[in-house]
């Protein structure tokens, strides 16, 4: 229920979305040509949902009989996820006639997936994460299988699937757990009640189920497996969604529950949990990522990496380890969304080209392309002046204050190994020359899709304070 | 007149051209060179502006600008220079320019991108040298990698690929340990100052009160990385195989600059910084550094290659510096400061000699030449003068450096021992085997190569490159006084904050 208009326009975004979900519907019914409106009609959508979410950033509130929380931290995250989306969208244009699933709907199943991410990183109740996150990953599942003709898709929707749904098992589990101990899902009650409640095992084998769900979610090992299979199955674009605004999304959700708890100094319970899945994540993925030959699984190992990199600024439990994780999702968020891009450029029609050896000579072939992709490597790796690199920066910092330096060490090694399989593109795109003199042929809204997300990738790397300042304002 | 933005113009020149450079037509080939030529004779002029301005008198920190940059970290965009860096300053921007004319016929593929790469690494360069925050200078340190890795991975020779990951690894891996040390300075120096900062100056004032064990933690993590640059033995196993492959710029470059910023940092961070476990490592490092000594020298005797040798000369070049950084002597500091600036010279006129002899033949065995002195005499005349300068032979500008540095080491109380200066010593007359042995079986002899017929002499384009190094090669030995004033205060300051660290009771 709504108490008065100023509630309604903290969720316009929300609104705007959900308009934009049933418009969309109505027009891919009655309009057969729809698949060309609709990418620039959820284009708009989604941007204006996202800069709505930016300008009234500051006005907190609760609503729904404590439901939804609006503003502040959430903004930022409806930002994030509406942007990414408007960038695939972008993207998508050409891609999916490339790909052969050509079709309307695509986009509404996006802005579906959008909206459940909203909910989630909204949450102020379990049943509310619980309900955001099935519409998103459902929303997944059929993004996963979109070319129901091709049996690698089919195959990456059904494994996304059935193991989803698995570790949505354990997600709901958990919350029951939760829910028999404290008798609420409303999250503020449980945490000021924590203390209380941490004596309990049941209880805290819920959470722990919680836990192992979002890490499903946010691919962290060990719950990493159906990464890779899905990212080289699913369309590249729509993978590209899956490992930035769908990581953001459960990252959103932790720091949803989990950033409540930190305040009453909880993190001591969570912090080597935390720790290990974080270590493994970052060390896995990236040395896995090594032997890798197909670009696309490549990239999947490097998001099991970056995971683990966010998951340090979790497990250190203090403000700038939250606001690092904000920082580096938004930042891993543009820098995975313009390699994907480069990626659905490159990609030929019948998922050609994906190999790592169909790079080679790029530097020669298309200077362009090779400069821009070469640019996002070196942000992936974490080398200044790009955001990579501050994100990782703020969550090492964060990591050391809560005296969890190892951590860091840990995070600088892995991000040493990583460097070597990040190198290696650059290295085939410049070193290597190649047979073919094919040069890969673009669109202008792909390229421009992909210079946006590069020059947000540099401007968050120059001038990362701004940022960084408005999402600690909101968390203090 | 002293202009706080001089720093931040000298910056802005490479970047600027660097930029423009994109929007010129990369078929345009000679434009593109004259252009970057342009780009860093500008650059290399206001380095001489800002070198006559310079107050060498001033121990304290001059052309200083600052801005802040990201407020809530308290960094913010610092520069300036005392002696050290001018020195190094004037070095990289005197090099790059010859550099640039060295491979105007030697590098005629993708010229617009190795002019940008050149352009861009000078920025990074002198980034390092300006930098008094410790996230800038960290920034600078990475960004500069960028450019060299692509220049040894596209213009270098067959196994080029192979050095340029090697050289990024190594060097990688050695800036993350030092990124962990300079957050974890911050965090443990906020304990002092009341807020988190890498402003050097700040730290400066800090850091030295620090526990022993924390400044020795903290001192391993920057030697670390810096040992990895200089490089230091045993960490030098990148330096031959990215010398021998990177094209000549690129060879130029990386031991005429790139080296030198490991020393810097050691002087710039590691002493003044944490003088405490400055002081506990003094042996230990200068162990390495006279290890690196006769090991450099002795692996430079046997190489058959020429640019392998030069490049293992580098190590025992290095090792010299370490030693006088860590005797902690007047004498010692100031060889040490001018030995960078010897060997930037004397090195990296070196590699221009094998370049350009590389490219007349193709190759750079030892015993494909011999008797060339008849055929090639202008060119036998500079690489004796060249060698000769690089074994320090008196009245050339290797012999001053090295004289201070052992002199310096045989008085140090910090080393405390005569053993150091008697093994490093040795050092010098390798040097001469090596080097001399090497001359001999180029240039003495009988022509026995029939191919080597062909060879032709220097062109003037070639001449006038090595000029301006040769002379400032006599200059320093015959008359080293005016590049010593600059740096006196620098050391001077140096080593007073080494045994007269600041002493402060606990906010």
């Amino acid at each position: 229920m709504l108490n008065n208009i100023q509630e309604f326009y903290n969720i316009l975004p929300l609104v705007i979305i959900g308009g934009l979900i049933l418009i969309s519907v109505v027009i891919e019914i009655y309009w057969d040509n729809s698949e060309k409106f609709l990418p620039w009609f959820s284009i708009i959508g989604f941007l204006s949902a996202g800069i709505y979410a930016l300008i009234d950033v500051s006005n907190t509130s609760i609503i729904f009989q404590n439901m939804l929380a609006t503003g502040g931290v959430v903004n930022i995250f409806w930002l994030i996820f509406n942007v990414s989306a408007a960038i695939v969208c972008l993207l998508s244009v050409n891609y999916i006639k490339k790909y052969g699933a050509y079709y309307g709907e695509y986009y509404i199943i996006i802005q579906t997936s959008v909206l459940g991410m909203m909910l989630m990183a909204g949450a102020k109740d379990l049943i509310m994460i619980f309900l955001g996150l099935e519409i998103m990953s459902i929303s997944f599942y059929v993004l996963a299988g979109f070319n129901r003709k091709l049996s690698s898709a089919n195959e990456a929707s059904l494994k996304y699937f059935l193991l989803g749904a698995f570790a949505t098992g354990f997600l709901v589990y958990g919350i029951a757990l939760i829910y028999g101990k404290a008798t609420t899902t409303s999250i503020d009650v449980i945490s000021s009640n924590f203390s209380a409640l941490s004596g309990n095992v049941l209880f805290l084998a819920g959470v722990l189920l919680f836990l192992i769900g979002f890490s499903f979610k946010i691919a962290a090992f060990p719950f990493h497996m159906w990464v890779p299979d899905v990212y080289q199955g699913s369309p590249t674009t729509v993978a590209g969604l899956f490992s930035t605004a769908g990581k953001a999304a459960g990252f959103s959700a932790l720091i949803v529950t989990f950033g409540a708890l930190f305040g009453g100094a909880y993190s001591h319970l969570f912090t080597p949990y935390l720790s290990a899945i974080a270590v493994f994540s970052m060390l896995f993925g990236s040395i896995v990522a090594i032997i890798q030959t197909d670009i696309k699984r490549m990239l999947a190992y490097s998001s099991i990496a970056h995971a683990g990199y966010m998951l340090i600024g979790l497990a250190s439990g203090n403000i700038d380890g939250v606001a690092g994780i904000i920082f580096y999702l938004a930042a891993y968020t543009f820098m995975n969304l313009a390699a994907f891009g480069i990626v659905s450029i490159v990609e030929g029609k019948d998922e050609t080209n994906l190999d790592l050896d169909s790079y080679a000579g790029l530097g020669t072939r298309s200077p362009f392309l090779a400069g821009l992709f070469a640019l996002i490597m070196f942000a992936l790796a974490g080398i200044p002046p790009f955001a990579g690199f501050f994100g990782k920066y703020y969550v090492f910092i964060a990591a050391i204050k809560a005296n969890l330096t190892w951590l860091a060490i840990v995070g600088i090694i892995s991000s040493a190994i990583s460097i070597y399989f990040y190198l290696r593109i650059v290295v085939i795109m410049y070193f290597k020359s190649s047979e073919s003199e094919d040069k890969p042929s673009y669109l202008n809204s792909e390229i421009i899709a992909v210079i946006i997300s590069v020059a947000l990738i540099i401007i968050l790397g120059l001038v990362p304070g701004s940022f960084i300042d408005l999402i600690t304002s909101f968390l203090k | 007149m002293e202009n706080s933005l001089l720093l931040t113009y000298l910056l802005l020149i490479p970047f600027i051209g660097s930029i423009a450079l994109l929007f010129i037509k990369a078929e345009k080939e000679n434009l593109i060179r004259y252009f970057g030529l342009g780009i860093s004779v500008i650059a290399f002029l206001l380095s001489l502006v800002i070198y006559f301005n310079f107050d060498p008198s001033n121990s304290s920190f001059q052309f200083v600008h600052k801005f802040k940059w990201i407020e809530n970290l308290n960094i913010n965009y610092f520069v300036g220079i005392d002696g050290m860096a001018l020195l190094l300053l004037v070095l990289t921007t005197f090099l790059t320019p010859l550099t640039l004319i060295s491979s105007w016929t030697s590098i005629n593929k993708k010229v617009k991108e190795f002019t940008f790469f050149m352009l861009f690494l000078e920025l990074g360069m002198l980034g390092v040298f300006v930098s008094l925050d410790l996230f800038l200078f960290y920034f600078f340190w990475e960004a500069m990698l960028i450019p060299m890795y692509f220049i040894i991975g596209i213009w270098g020779g067959q196994e080029r690929i192979y050095a340029a990951v090697k050289f990024f690894i190594y060097t990688m891996a050695g800036s993350l340990v030092m990124l962990v040390a300079i957050i974890w300075l911050a965090i443990h120096a906020s304990n002092y100052l009341g807020k988190f900062t890498t402003d050097l100056v700040e730290l400066y004032s800090v850091a030295p009160l620090f526990d022993l064990s924390i400044q020795n933690y903290l001192f391993i993590a920057f030697a670390l990385s810096f040992a990895i640059k200089v490089p230091l033995f045993p960490f030098h196993t990148w330096l031959p195989d990215a010398h021998v492959q990177a094209p000549t710029a690129g060879s130029v470059i990386l031991a005429g600059v790139l080296l030198k910023m490991g020393t810097y940092g050691l002087l710039r961070y590691n002493l003044p910084l944490f003088p405490a476990a400055s002081l506990h490592f003094a042996s230990f490092m200068s162990t390495l550094a006279v290890i690196g000594i006769i090991y450099g020298a002795l692996v430079a005797m046997v190489q058959t290659d020429m640019k392998k040798l030069v490049a293992y000369s580098s190590v025992a070049h290095l090792g010299f510096v370490v030693l006088g950084i860590f005797a902690m002597t007047q004498e010692s500091m100031q060889g040490a400061i001018i030995q960078m600036i010897n060997h930037g010279l004397s090195t990296g006129a070196l590699f221009l000699l094998v370049g350009m002899l590389y490219e007349r033949t193709h190759t750079r065995e030892i015993s494909y030449y011999g008797g060339i002195a008849k055929l090639v005499p202008v060119y036998s005349f500079f690489l004796l003068l060249v060698s000769l300068s690089s074994i320090g032979l008196p009245g050339l500008n290797g012999f001053v450096g090295e004289f201070l540095i052992l002199l310096g080491s045989f008085k140090s109380t910090v080393l405390n021992s005569w053993w150091y200066t008697v093994f490093a010593t040795t050092g010098v007359i390798f040097a001469a085997v090596y080097l001399l042995w090497m001359y001999k079986r180029v240039v003495f002899g009988k022509v026995v190569n029939p191919k080597l017929n062909d060879l032709t002499d220097l062109n003037k384009r070639e001449i006038f490159v090595l000029v301006p190094i040769i002379i400032f090669i006599v200059w320093i030995g015959i008359y080293p006084g005016t590049f010593l004033n600059v740096s006196e205060k620098t050391s001077d300051k140096i080593i007073e904050r080494v045994f007269e660290p600041p002493k402060v009771e606990l906010k």
